[in-house]
């Protein structure tokens, strides 16, 4: 009984594994061969033609504007969530009442409603205004309704795990007035959310398309947009090189987000 | 030692302070009160009864109804949230900073006062050594046991010479052992340093040992304010006398100046009829079956050796069972016939709650 029991159990774990290793590889072959292309003399050579880092120098050249936009839209994105997801999180989490809940709930909404409908509503209701819709702040303003929800909730989840309430009650009974004890303790004990949400949203916003391709013009094209240009209509070397940068951005984040997670679950 | 920390004795008074809550329930029925300076008073009930109301009140995390007034010294300080009225609060949970070590939670209420570094370093150290905490300075709070991080908060409380330190139930997170420890630390605290003291809890034992005042609070009124030994030998109600130490019922019949009870009777002012008396376990003595002098006679029930003494618990088939203290060594047990003689100067005639 036993033997059969533990034979049964080693069958379905031998399955389980090799499931497992087949499910990755089918993952990671196109993102291995997408990134090979993109060093790849000639493609439909195969790699027998050499590797090179042309292609993707070709990439700077044509997309590296690209990349800072990118970059500066994820970062002013970063800023603007910061402002406003921190305090929403504060004043969610200080206060219990039906309409707070309600207020959470609502945040979510453009997670839930697809980018596009979101991007064609701005487009709708703001695409009139001055220069707003020939510039990067338009996209902006789509990335930041797109990762709020994100910022509030990582900073929110940390906020409710600690007693916010009587640390501040304590700060306040040793002479400390609101910005103090914001600054000097709120703040800081809620540092791992912060984090979490902060990179969260940097990640986001640089990979985010769905909203990006309906709100973009060609003087404001971001990374996500401009591969998807360069798929459509170059060399899918220049394509697949396009992808290799974008990965060497977005990687090194991603692997700080888990060092993170895992750093603060050690040390609560 | 404590006496170079000697804090100021400010006395506090509040009038007709009383609480209701958004939704229209009373927390706290209006309450006029004076608290010495110096003294440390307790305030003692269930959950709900409105005392942790009345220290927030005093400590300036709410504010009364409309009307309420809140004095420390000549002080009218009801206008001034916390931040304002330097005060010392301990709380149950702690309330320590975690992103901070030992010695800079101490160090806060300075840092916030703009207390010089050199100086606030001194009094920092102190105030550690003071407590038993100076091996602990440098490290995080998380790594302290719940009675090291109870002293770290009374530190911090105090490092700041608060006019009030205000005690919101501070032992009860601790285990018993600890909590007596703790106790005795607090206890030694308050008397050395001399500061005005509020203290919240709904364990009695520390109510008696802590408290030069207790004020007994049940459903938002005050039940009583007394000395413990007041509030444990004179309670003006049968709420303050159930809810302070053990309390037994008995029942008699008063009849032309004489109360009859079991087989005694006592001299009696009252009106005819039946009376229900109160008598404290203490004041039972033990007796053979039948003994002369014996007012009731009674089979044990149950008897729990506590070391010290044995409680016993006699059944006399009269109304319910009473509470005795037998001698440690008596030996006697379940099953064992008494006889019990009242005590007829401690039997307490009280209203009803």
């Amino acid at each position: 009984m036993t033997t059969m029991t533990l034979s049964r159990r080693g069958l379905s774990f031998w399955a389980q594994l090799v499931f497992t290793l087949l499910v990755c590889a089918l993952l990671m072959a196109p993102v291995a061969m997408s990134m090979l292309a993109g060093v790849t003399a000639n493609y439909f050579v195969g790699i027998k033609s050499g590797l090179t880092l042309r292609w993707v120098e070709e990439v700077w050249r044509l997309y590296a504007d690209t990349i800072f936009l990118s970059l500066r839209i994820a970062f002013a994105c970063l800023g603007c969530t910061l402002l406003l997801g921190v305090p929403a999180a504060y004043a969610l989490a200080r206060r219990q009442g039906a309409v707070a809940r309600a207020v959470e709930e609502l945040l979510m909404m453009p997670v839930a409603v697809p980018g596009l409908a979101t991007a064609l509503a701005l487009i709708v209701t703001y695409g009139g205004v001055g220069d707003l819709r020939r510039s990067w702040l338009f996209i902006l303003i789509g990335h930041v309704l797109f990762t709020l929800p994100f910022m509030v909730r990582a900073v929110l989840a940390v906020m409710t795990s600690i007693d916010l309430k009587t640390l501040e009650e304590g700060a306040a009974s040793l002479g400390a007035g609101f910005a103090r004890r914001f600054f000097s303790v709120v703040l800081p004990n809620c540092r791992s959310g912060i984090l979490a949400g902060s990179l969260m949203v940097l990640t986001l916003s640089v990979g985010e398309f769905n909203l990006t391709w309906l709100l973009h013009t060609p003087m404001t094209k971001t990374l996500p947009v401009g591969l998807a240009d360069s798929y459509a209509s170059l060399r899918i070397e220049i394509g697949s090189a396009y992808t290799l940068v974008f990965f060497i951005m977005i990687v090194p984040s991603l692997i700080l987000l888990q060092w993170l997670a895992r750093h603060d679950r050690s040390a609560p | 030692m404590t006496d170079r920390f000697h804090l100021d004795a400010v006395p506090i008074r509040l009038e007709s302070c009383g609480k209701t809550f958004p939704g229209g329930s009373r927390a706290l029925e209006p309450l006029d009160l004076t608290i010495r300076g110096g003294e440390t008073i307790v305030f003692l009930g269930p959950s709900g009864c409105g005392k942790t109301t009345t220290l927030r009140m005093i400590a300036g995390l709410e504010s009364p109804d409309p009307g309420g007034r809140v004095w420390f010294g000549e002080e009218d300080v009801t206008a001034l949230p916390i931040e304002r009225r330097n005060v010392g609060m301990v709380f149950q949970s702690y309330a320590l900073f975690p992103n901070m070590s030992v010695a800079e939670n101490v160090a806060y209420g300075l840092k916030v006062r703009r207390v010089e570094r050199a100086d606030r370093e001194r009094r920092v150290e102190e105030m550690l050594d003071l407590m038993h905490l100076g091996a602990f300075a440098g490290r995080r709070v998380d790594q302290l046991s719940g009675g090291q991080r109870q002293r770290v908060a009374l530190a911090r409380a105090l490092v700041v010479r608060p006019r009030v330190l205000l005690l919101d139930e501070p032992l009860t997170a601790l285990d018993a052992k600890l909590r007596d420890s703790l106790r005795l630390d607090i206890d030694r605290l308050l008397r050395g340093l001399g500061v005005t003291a509020v203290y919240v809890t709904h364990d009695q034992g520390e109510a008696m040992a802590l408290g030069d005042r207790i004020v007994v609070m049940a459903k938002g009124r005050v039940a009583q304010i007394g000395t413990p030994r007041d509030i444990y030998h004179r309670p003006t109600d049968g709420f303050v006398a159930d809810f302070i130490g053990a309390m037994n019922r008995v029942s008699g019949q008063a009849q032309s100046g004489a109360l009859r009870l079991g087989r005694g009777a006592f001299p009696w002012s009252g009106p005819d009829g039946p009376v229900e008396l109160l008598i404290r376990p203490e004041d039972i003595a033990l007796a053979a079956e039948g003994e002369e002098d014996t007012h009731l006679d009674g089979l044990v029930a149950a008897a729990v050796f506590l070391g010290d003494r044995t409680r016993l618990v006699v059944e006399t088939g009269d109304g319910p069972p009473l509470t005795v203290d037998a001698a440690s060594r008596s030996g006697l047990a379940r099953g064992d016939r008494v006889g019990l003689r009242l005590d007829p100067s401690r039997l307490l005639n009280l209203p009803q709650p």
